[in-house]
């Protein structure tokens, strides 16, 4: 061995969203408080693999480097997570690199996520307020329950829980635990209620609550700790109570 | 919905029948004989039995193959339970399957369902097996579904609810698979 210590990377690359997956190997040599990103980056600025043939430099997604955006997410060492916040220190070696496969792969580590975004669009999860005129303060929230409604808002739609679930690949239609924890968290803000009976029709049909399977691997996996498991009991809750609604009531308010 | 209710109740109700083999071949006999003897029969079999059993297996082999299951990344308890749960469904309704062609169509056919039946098939150790594992896959089936059950209609939601349910249909799996395993050991 050397008397320099070095990190290997293995990282499974593909240059087009339709051209078969290849695996290249990089070593670069050991720098204090790396992490995955840093060592992209070294990589990119002397694109040489192990077999020292010049290459391309890795794609990937990254903006906020503090695991508060999301878009970072690659599967590493077998797991998805944030590659800003993944230590090489902290890694096995040869540390693994592979891009979150649930999701189109654009190029190399970089994914499409959009089918989370029109999730998103799909359960509306916002607060409409929007019109012709001042609609004034809406109604107070309790601080204990804004302080509750804080750790919903946490999702940054990093994609790590659909990358887990196992029903979420693509055969099926499942739009996943992040929105529909997001329709838990709308639905509990005191103006954002006004729609909640329209939010969970849409989770009531296709791709949505049904298709849970209960594997908790969501719960988890998600790096910022939000309780989707208890979101998805709770919506089930919620769900059941509308369709007896539905069904029995005198109209569909 | 109609795994539990249903077929479920129906499972517990073929065990325990099932248990009076352990009285010997009369309370057996008698007990059976008394289900052949149900007024409406054949319309508590359909809409009781086969029509729910049929729905749920083929549903459920359709989202049992549309899952990707990742055991290796994630080994803690509930993706066992679940995969577990897709593994037991399909042996269970092999079983199933095998089971209602040797008694209830070969009853169709003019066989007599009784003691001397389930006897001659269990002689051969390959069907004692077949069977045993057949059972503690369908008690586990319902067990487990039954803890599914309780999320999807929002009656535990808690974390803390949903481990005591863990706890409570162990138990329920437990306490099924006795009564079916003495059932079938009686018979032999």
């Amino acid at each position: 061995m050397s008397d320099k210590k070095t990190v290997r990377f293995i990282i499974s690359r593909q240059d087009t969203p339709d051209s078969a997956p290849y695996q290249e190997e990089f070593e670069l040599d050991y720098r204090p408080n790396m992490n995955v990103i840093s060592a992209l980056m070294e990589i990119r600025r002397n694109p040489v693999n192990t077999k020292g043939e010049a290459t391309t430099p890795i794609a990937w997604d990254m903006n906020c480097l503090e695991e508060v955006c999301g878009a970072c997410s690659m599967v590493i060492n077998g797991r998805p997570r944030q590659s800003c916040s993944a230590l090489v220190d902290q890694l096995e070696q040869p540390i693994r690199l592979e891009p979150m496969r649930t999701f189109p792969v654009v190029r190399d580590l970089q994914v499409d996520r959009s089918r989370m975004f029109d999730s998103l669009k799909r359960v509306k999860a916002w607060v409409p307020i929007d019109g012709t005129y001042d609609l004034g303060p809406g109604p107070r929230m309790p601080e204990k329950k804004r302080q509750w409604a804080y750790e919903l808002s946490k999702c940054m739609t990093c994609g790590v829980c659909l990358e887990a679930c196992p029903n979420v690949n693509d055969k099926s239609d499942f739009i996943g635990p992040q929105s529909l924890s997001q329709v838990r968290l709308f639905n509990a803000h005191p103006t954002g209620a006004l729609n909640k009976g329209e939010r969970l029709e849409t989770i009531m049909g296709d791709g949505g609550l049904a298709n849970c399977g209960n594997s908790q691997n969501c719960v988890q996996s998600c790096p910022k700790g939000i309780p989707l498991t208890t979101s998805i009991a709770a919506l089930n809750r919620d769900t059941t109570l509308q369709a007896f609604k539905n069904f029995f009531g005198s109209d569909q308010v | 919905m109609l795994g539990v209710i249903p077929v479920g109740l129906f499972l517990m109700q073929h065990l325990v029948v099932n248990h009076f083999a352990t009285g010997g071949e009369e309370s057996f006999n008698n007990a059976a004989h008394f289900m052949e003897q149900l007024p409406f029969r054949y319309f508590l079999e359909i809409f009781i039995i086969f029509l729910p059993l049929l729905f749920h297996a083929i549903y459920g082999l359709y989202i049992a193959f549309t899952a990707k299951n990742n055991i290796g990344q994630y080994s803690h308890f509930r993706n066992w339970m679940f995969m577990l749960q897709r593994v037991s469904g399909v042996i269970t309704l092999v079983f199933v399957a095998w089971h209602v062609w040797e008694t209830r169509i070969a009853a169709a056919f003019g066989a007599d369902v009784n003691f001397q039946m389930m006897e001659t098939i269990l002689s051969s150790p390959f069907m004692l097996w077949f069977y045993l594992i057949g059972v503690i896959s369908t008690t586990f089936h319902f067990a487990n579904g039954l803890w599914s059950f309780f999320v999807s209609w929002g009656i535990t939601v808690t974390p803390r609810s949903q481990v005591i349910s863990t706890y409570v249909t162990i138990g329920v799996f437990i306490a099924l698979s006795i009564v079916g395993v003495r059932a079938i050991l009686a018979f032999v």
